[in-house]
């Protein structure tokens, strides 16, 4: 039976770049061959999340929501948008990190939508933030003599925010592979304005949990961890910051492996992407693929 | 070894085959008939013979073994080949000879041209409607890359709205079969197709102002408390200012509610607008509040050239025209001279129009 992916992301009004990771990502797993369509759709540009059900031609969609936590955009927002019938915040049975998926009808187009976590929380994200470590520092074995921060927006709004920042802090940790970790935040305790405080060591690995590069990953945390006065004159990376050198990553979301987690999260839901994810795995992970 | 349409011929025939003019029936003999021939009692052979080379049966075999078969998708390609005005009933000889020469038609800002390649088989080119001046053209072969095109205007700016009358220029797809030139168009212009085939078929959802407000959370649950049954005059100023063919290609079907249509014109583009887009969401989020500040009385000192002046730079920002003005041609309102003279006779050390304060000192 045919069926089709839908990879749904924020985009955005102002940032031409926001929507960059979702079409890369798709890209990646077009070029697998695992599903017969793949579709891009987001909450501020289009097409939106109310009409893309419509513009594919399956019977059996997955959608899976570009997203970092669990919370009102995976839980709210995409649900109704894409109007799954009989949808609600229990439908995953998350304590917040733990969504996988559920199965609606989508009362629009009668679909059989397969509604998948966010890949913000799933396991195999632990790994795209240690990829990204990898990436940035050029060290295939970095982990020894490192500090690494996962930095999350953090809101006191939604405490599923801080919940997967951590989650995936902790779960690091327990790999023994950096010599500290710690989950830093924008907006609350313990800030990312302190970066150098919470570490020992003097090289710190710094990855975003964002989705896209924008305002926050490219502004805001650059200049509120002292790696610049004004972003727009630019930092090294490393770049020395009293006494550290932080190895500034960016988000984390456009880590060619990101692609992996979306097809982990329709793995998950039933779809036949083994194959497709060994691909994934041996494009984006330098030293066992091309 | 006969081609792969008369193969599909003979395995379809049982089940019979009725389309464009083509007839094909199976009861232990072939039947064969176009407007031009009705040929009954034939063999196998014979039904090969007289299908092979038939444009009848080409054109059969495209439309159900190549153009994708989702219906608005089908819908659409045939929309396009067979151009506004012209009639379906044509015959295929008169249709393939129009396509020999190619059939254009336009979507919003795309020019869409079919031709007719081996077969029955279709060739779509897809360009720019104002790129038809021979000037040299990017080319391009995969739709995924009418995402890249469509992000940038021709100033590099980038477009939030994809159906905003700003797509850049100087590009084309010269050679994109049928799904393939679906799957750009979608990059262009998402949704515009299965929404207009819904519009044809009478099946278009229309979710009108009111009730897309109510279905707002978050921080734009605030638009809902615009509505105070006091009228829809709110509404047709979002609609003046976001959505007339000016600013978006969609034809807005959407009204203040299923009873209340907005006097503000829809517009006349051909794919329907089914309900309030994001951006006039969030743009109705600043107007709510800006409708929701109390007026207060100021007194300004302006010469009657000054006051003019004043509306008309209001009208050239709000028309997009402020880049056009030359530098030099000063009679104009928003002309950067003439405005930076009226910012140095009126406005005060803190940028106060004639001094006055906005709020009392």
């Amino acid at each position: 039976m045919p069926d089709a992916l839908v990879i749904a992301a924020h985009g955005s009004h102002l940032n031409p770049g926001s929507a960059a990771p979702a079409f890369d990502h798709a890209d990646r797993i077009r070029e697998t061959g695992a599903f017969d369509e793949v579709r891009e759709t987001f909450w501020k540009e289009e097409p939106a999340f109310r009409e893309v059900l419509r513009t594919v031609d399956a019977d059996e969609v997955y959608v899976v929501p570009l997203f970092i936590s669990e919370g009102y955009f995976t839980e709210e927002i995409i649900p109704r948008e894409l109007r799954l019938d009989g949808w609600s915040a229990d439908s995953w049975d998350s304590d917040g990190t733990s969504a996988t998926t559920a199965t609606l009808t989508a009362t629009d187009t009668g679909q059989r939508v397969r509604y998948c976590g966010p890949v913000g929380t799933h396991d195999a994200m632990s790994e795209v933030i240690v990829q990204r470590a990898k990436s940035v520092t050029g060290d295939p074995d970095v982990g020894e003599g490192f500090g690494l921060a996962v930095v999350g927006h953090g809101t006191k709004r939604n405490e599923n925010s801080a919940k997967a920042i951590e989650y995936h802090a902790d779960r690091i940790r327990t790999m023994d592979r950096f010599d500290e970790v710690q989950a830093l935040f924008m907006d609350e305790d313990p800030e990312i304005d302190d970066v150098t405080d919470f570490f020992d060591v003097s090289d710190i690995v710094v990855v975003p949990l964002f989705i896209a590069d924008g305002y926050h990953t490219q502004e805001d945390i650059p200049e509120d961890m002292g790696l610049t006065d004004d972003y727009r004159t630019g930092y090294e990376v490393p770049e020395r910051v009293d006494g550290h050198d932080i190895w500034y990553a960016g988000a984390v979301g456009t880590e060619p492996l990101l692609a992996d987690v979306v097809l982990e999260r329709t793995a998950e839901a039933g779809a036949d992407v083994q194959a497709a994810i060994e691909q994934i795995r041996n494009r984006t992970t330098p030293g066992t693929g091309d | 070894m006969a081609p792969e349409y008369v193969a599909a011929l003979i395995e379809t025939a049982p089940d019979g085959i009725s389309f464009d003019g083509l007839h094909v029936e199976y009861d232990g003999q072939y039947t064969f008939q176009t407007p031009a021939v009705e040929l009954t009692e034939l063999s196998e052979a014979a039904l090969r013979d007289v299908a092979a080379g038939s444009p009848y049966v080409t054109n059969w075999y495209f439309w159900h073994a190549r153009a994708p078969q989702k219906d608005d998708r089908w819908a659409f390609l045939r929309w396009v080949e067979d151009a506004p005005g012209e009639s379906t009933t044509d015959s295929i000889h008169d249709r393939y000879e129009a396509l020999e020469d190619g059939v254009t038609t336009s979507w919003g800002q795309l020019e869409i041209t079919v031709t007719l390649g081996s077969a029955g088989q279709r060739e779509y080119r897809l360009s720019h409607a104002a790129d038809d001046d021979g000037s040299e053209l990017h080319s391009y072969d995969d739709p995924l890359q009418a995402r890249e095109i469509a992000r940038l205007d021709d100033d590099g700016r980038y477009r939030p709205l994809k159906t905003a009358p700003t797509l850049g220029t100087g590009w084309e797809f010269s050679d994109l079969g049928p799904a393939a030139l679906v799957e750009a168009v979608e990059f262009f212009y998402p949704a515009t197709i299965t929404n207009w085939h819904r519009e044809q078929t009478g099946t278009l959802d229309v979710s009108h102002w009111t009730e897309t407000m109510e279905r707002q959370s978050g921080i734009y649950q605030i638009v809902e408390t615009w509505d105070r049954g006091e009228g829809h005059e709110h509404v047709e100023w979002v609609a003046e200012s976001c959505c007339t063919d000016s600013q978006c290609l969609k034809r807005r079907e959407w009204q203040y509610d299923e009873e209340t249509e907005l006097e503000t014109p829809g517009g006349d583009g051909i794919f329907p607008c089914r309900e309030p887009c994001s951006l006039v969401i969030s743009a109705a989020r600043k107007f709510t509040k800006l409708d929701a500040e109390p007026t207060h009385s100021y007194e300004f000192e302006l010469t009657p050239s000054e006051k003019e002046q004043l509306e008309g730079l209001i009208d050239a920002v709000a028309e997009g025209r402020v880049d056009e003005i030359r530098e030099a041609d000063i009679g104009k309102d928003a002309n950067r001279y003439r405005t930076r003279f009226l910012r140095a006779r009126r406005f005060d050390e803190d940028g106060r129009l004639c001094g006055v304060p906005t709020e009392e000192e």
